[in-house]
């Protein structure tokens, strides 16, 4: 480890623009001329269009002419294809979407206009409940469907003979709630078309510009050349900015049909009621131990409510066919089934959130965990060191096929439970046992699969496959390294983190590094930033070029110092005959390369100090970062407040980049999972209406709310990545519902309550208690 | 969303304001209420009548039996003891749990009693205290309790062209405690339920106020009063009993 290469806890790069306000985002971009568009959306779940009264200025789906539908289809089998439509035509199947797009001088303005359209609408049946929606559909969402479902899978076995013989048998529901993601900065776009280049510019809030372009590309017809997709700084995104937005292909068929730059910046009340919608899965699940807490073997039979269209490019089937795969958690067992449905409601698609099915997953898993415990009156913790993979069994297949890299999971919950203090937990429970302010200890633990590639991604069929990842790395005549890569920091710090890993391979001092990306224009290609995977991809993909542009640098300067390029080494921005105080400056023998090419011998490799190098992991299944969470919370059951009063992770990411990074990504990751654990819902009424559509009733956590945080690392290096790195972005954000809803469940459990549905609010707290009283 | 195009008025005094508000203008101070519903086009007013720069409403006066705030004092002059707190310090730890501070720069007491929001902490509290809203209109002065003035949900006895000028606190004996809790699902959110509490041994009085209900607070003259009955279903029930129970422990 060098002082500022992979290792390295350095100061965040990008921090100097940030903390100073000095960030650009989509909405602090004018272009001359710049019109402003509001959208009307639909305010009903379900409905026919029987006409739409609009004045000028206002388009609706007839006016588009040659767009095309948003397309997210799978190859799986059996799935169904749902169209989008950009502006909706035919029928209405959500609350909020788009009908006219109405433009103006002013958003203001254009809002006026929007209040001017008159909407005739017939309603239909709302499909809002995902389990009547599959067993009795009083609609139909996709009506040449004949019913609701998108996707229905199975990964089959026999349990007949568990269920008869298991010492422990356990079944439950588990619910949890449709969520909203919540980045900071909303979605916007501003865009033009150049009519010298013949190209549309798009300026968006996005994590994955490449996918965007994809997409734009097949609904406006035109090629993907005439199209440059450009995200500048990015305020969050945590999946949502990855999806590509019916308004991002309006907003691109308006500017070039009116020959002027068009804008459209979401507001909270739109992204609320209508597009960033999350997480909701139901799981009727059994679990079955024998008597010393071991598994067995766990049945499922799992819903997500996928909401009313597939979304472009991850498609309606992604989390269901997510849970079949990774029920199984870090745990052995030996027998397995679970039967999947993607179904379909009038209600906005659900988008991968951070850690897409796995909070969902790890709630179920690890609730069922905790229930086998107090079956057996068997402490939490032990009962997952009984069952969980041994670090001697790495790498591991496990039921699913999944390929776990490397890691020590058992030491992962012996590190929490001593963290967290287990026996002073129990003995204060007991001092307290009558008081209405109840404590409770809860652990989760999980292993995220991440930065999973070709091999995983091909079978799904979907609209993007990552393969290779690439980085163009050129050294400017001043010796300043430029590093191109397709993927997008929303967030992560990349700026500072690809910095450091170009100091490790190349010597070359991180503020010599500028990072390029974001842009389709100038960056190779890249499916983007997602599923923990730059770190890994682009980091190895940087790591590559750096690779190859040492190889020319150590070439040039043999030559210019005499001696053999097996005899130099790269540090310091420079490069050096170790030993001596004989070397050159990168800036140097970049000088002699561009500025004064007569100093070289005519035998010079010419390919310079440029190159674009492609990097993809020995072993594309993905690395298996891995964590284990334990709280300490408080319950009031009069009231049903729950305070968190301690909490704990323990988590491996392999070798880490930047730690103070990582540290980052697992608070940021905790809050959010507190939030679902305690407060984010997105409730719909009878008629499909979402019922939080303002802050006031969507509740997110604030700081009052996120507890400190102890971490502790540990580092199993991953043994197909290039330096041992793993995916670590989601993590924080998976495990702790499990853990807060085990440890309310382990406070309440003397007074006869578990609660299986998140979030645990004070009314299912307080009511559950009522319930267990009569 | 923005809001609908508006004018803007900035009257000197209280009877420039009272013209206007006669003429079809929206007051506005805090517009920490008004804000959002502007934006969110609930209300689509032709005129805002910006109040805060009218001095009468900023007047705040004493007198040995009551404190007089004028209806623009901001909750955070109370919370910092900018101005008298005639409880002694119990005006001030409501100011100081009013949503967030940023709210409280610029949320007015005026404004939050106009506005009537149930679970808005100075009806309650104001109720408690046996507070007078001092109105001023066309036809000249008035004075209203606030247990009759504020009527029900987001409804108050103040006319369209009239103005709440001062809230008028009565100050209490130096034997007096007070206690207020309330129930919000975090830290700055309105709550759900609250209690307040009050006991003068030397007046012999005693009051208790619910709050956050669908309606106006109730108040009642003692601390044991059978509120069994408030609240809409058997949760909130409990969480209003809760909430004065515990306000009522705070007196200790």
């Amino acid at each position: 480890m060098t002082q500022k290469g992979v290792g390295a806890r350095l100061p965040r790069k990008e921090d100097k623009r940030f903390l100073r306000g000095q960030g650009e985002f989509v909405a602090n971009i004018r272009l001359a001329g710049m019109l402003d568009v509001a959208f009307v959306r639909s305010p009903m779940a379900h409905a026919r269009i029987k006409g739409i009264k609009k004045l000028p200025g206002v388009f609706s789906a007839e006016d588009l002419k040659g767009v095309q539908p948003i397309r997210a289809n799978s190859s799986l089998k059996g799935f169904k294809s749902s169209e989008q439509p950009v502006l909706a035509s035919g029928k209405v199947r959500q609350v909020g979407e788009l009908v006219a797009m109405c433009v103006a001088a002013t958003r203001a303005e254009a809002e006026d206009l929007a209040d001017q359209v008159e909407l005739d609408l017939e309603e239909l049946p709302a499909v809002v409940d995902m389990i009547e929606a599959r067993t009795k559909p009083p609609a139909f969402v996709h009506d040449e469907w004949g019913d609701n479902i998108f996707l229905e899978s199975l990964v089959d076995d026999d349990l007949s003979a568990l269920e008869k013989n298991s010492f422990v048998k356990i079944r439950r529901t588990i619910r949890t709630a449709r969520q909203h993601m919540s980045p900071m900065e909303g979605r916007g776009v501003v865009c033009e078309w150049n009519k010298r280049l013949g190209q549309l510019v798009m300026h968006t809030a996005a994590q994955m510009p490449h996918i965007n372009r994809a997409g734009l590309a097949e609904c406006l017809g035109i090629d993907q050349g005439a199209i440059r997709v450009i995200a500048p700084d990015v305020g969050g995104g945590f999946g949502y900015k990855g999806i590509l937005l019916p308004e991002e292909v309006c907003l691109a068929w308006l500017c070039r049909h009116l020959g002027r730059p068009t804008r459209w910046i979401e507001d909270r009340r739109e992204q609320l009621s209508a597009n960033a919608n999350c997480r909701e899965h139901h799981y009727d699940i059994s679990m079955y131990a024998d008597a010393k807490g071991r598994l067995l073997g766990i049945d499922c039979e799992a819903t997500v409510d996928s909401g009313a269209y597939s979304s472009y490019p991850f498609s309606a089937c992604l989390e269901a066919a997510q849970v079949s795969s990774i029920l199984p958690g870090p745990y052995k067992m030996e027998r397995y089934r679970c039967r999947t449905w993607s179904v379909a409601t009038n209600k906005a698609p659900i988008l991968p959130y951070r850690g897409v099915a796995r909070t969902g997953v790890c709630f179920a898993l690890e609730l069922m965990v905790d229930a086998v415990a107090r079956e057996l009156k068997m402490e939490p913790h032990e009962v997952r060191l009984a069952n969980l993979v041994q670090p001697g069994e790495m790498p591991y297949n496990n039921i699913t096929k999944k390929h776990f890299d490397s890691g020590d999971y058992p030491e992962a919950v012996r590190r929490a439970a001593k963290l967290i203090g287990v026996e002073e937990i129990r003995s204060l429970q007991r001092q307290n046992k009558d008081s209405t302010r109840r404590i409770g200890l809860g652990f989760a633990i999980f292993c995220e699969q991440a930065a999973h590639g070709t091999s995983v991604y091909h079978g799904w069929g979907i609209p993007m496959v990552p393969g290779h990842e690439q980085c163009a790395a050129r050294l400017t005549p001043d010796g300043v390294l430029e590093l191109r890569i397709g993927a997008h920091s929303h967030g992560q710090g990349m700026e500072t983190t690809m910095a450091q890993v170009a100091n490790t391979v190349l010597g070359v001092d991180p503020d010599n590094v500028r990072l390029i990306h974001g842009d389709t224009g100038v960056t190779p290609y890249s499916t983007g930033t997602w599923g923990s995977r730059s770190m890994v991809m682009s980091g190895g993909a940087v790591a590559t070029a750096c690779d190859v542009i040492a190889g020319r640098v150590k070439a040039i300067a043999a030559k210019l110092l005499e001696v053999s390029a097996q005899d130099l080494i790269l540090e310091n921005n420079s490069v050096k005959i170790p030993g001596t105080d004989r070397g050159l400056s990168l800036s140097e023998v970049a000088h002699v390369w561009y500025r004064k090419p007569q100093l070289l011998p005519a035998d010079i490799d010419p390919a310079g100090l440029e190159a674009t190098a492609g990097y993809k992991a020995k072993v594309d299944t993905g690395t298996f970062s891995y964590a284990c969470h334990a709280t300490k919370v408080a319950v009031d059951t009069e009231t049903g407040a729950v305070e968190i009063l301690d909490y704990v992770v323990v988590e491996d990411g392999g070798v880490l980049v930047n730690p103070m990074i990582v540290d980052g990504q697992v608070y940021g990751g905790t809050a959010q999972g507190v939030g679902t654990a305690l407060y984010e819902e997105m409730p719909f009424d009878a008629q499909g209406q979402p019922l939080a559509t303002t802050l006031a009733d969507y509740l997110l956590p604030s700081a009052t709310e996120v507890p400190s945080i102890r971490v502790d690392h540990m580092e199993t290096p991953s043994p197909y990545t290039r330096f041992g790195q793993k995916g670590i972005g989601e993590g924080g954000a998976i495990a702790p519902p499990a853990a807060i809803a085990n440890a309310v469940n382990d406070a309440l459990a003397p007074l006869g309550v578990e609660i299986t549905e998140s979030p645990l609010t004070p009314r299912r707290i307080v009511e559950a208690l009522m319930k267990a009283r009569k | 969303m923005k809001a609908c195009a508006f004018d803007y008025a900035r009257p000197k005094d209280v009877s420039e304001a009272l013209k206007l508000l006669g003429e079809g203008g929206k007051a506005a101070a805090g517009t920490q209420s008004l804000g959002p519903m502007l934006n969110l086009r609930v209300i689509q007013p032709p005129l805002l009548v910006d109040l805060r720069f009218i001095p009468e409403l900023k007047d705040v006066s004493g007198k040995s039996e009551y404190t007089m705030l004028g209806a623009c004092v901001t909750h955070a002059q109370i919370e910092d003891g900018r101005v008298p707190d005639p409880t002694g310090g119990f005006m001030r730890e409501v100011a100081s749990n009013i949503a967030y501070r940023a709210v409280r720069n610029r949320g007015t007491i005026g404004g939050s009693l106009v506005h009537a929001d149930p679970a808005a902490d100075w009806p309650s509290a104001l109720t408690l205290l046996g507070a007078t809203a001092l109105i001023a209109g066309p036809g000249g002065r008035r004075e209203v309790g606030l247990e009759r003035f504020i009527t029900g949900l987001f409804e108050v006895d103040l006319k369209e062209n009239e103005l709440l000028v001062a809230v008028r606190i009565p100050k209490r004996s130096k034997a007096a405690r007070f206690g207020y809790w309330k129930f919000c699902r975090k830290a700055g959110e309105f709550p759900q339920a609250i209690g307040g509490a009050l006991t003068d041994p030397e007046r012999k009085e005693s009051r208790t106020v619910v709050g956050a209900l669908g309606g106006a607070p109730r108040l009642f003259l003692d601390l044991n009063p059978d509120v069994s009955s408030l609240g809409k279903d058997a949760y909130d029930k409990q969480l209003h009993a809760v909430a004065l129970k515990r306000a009522v422990e705070k007196l200790k």
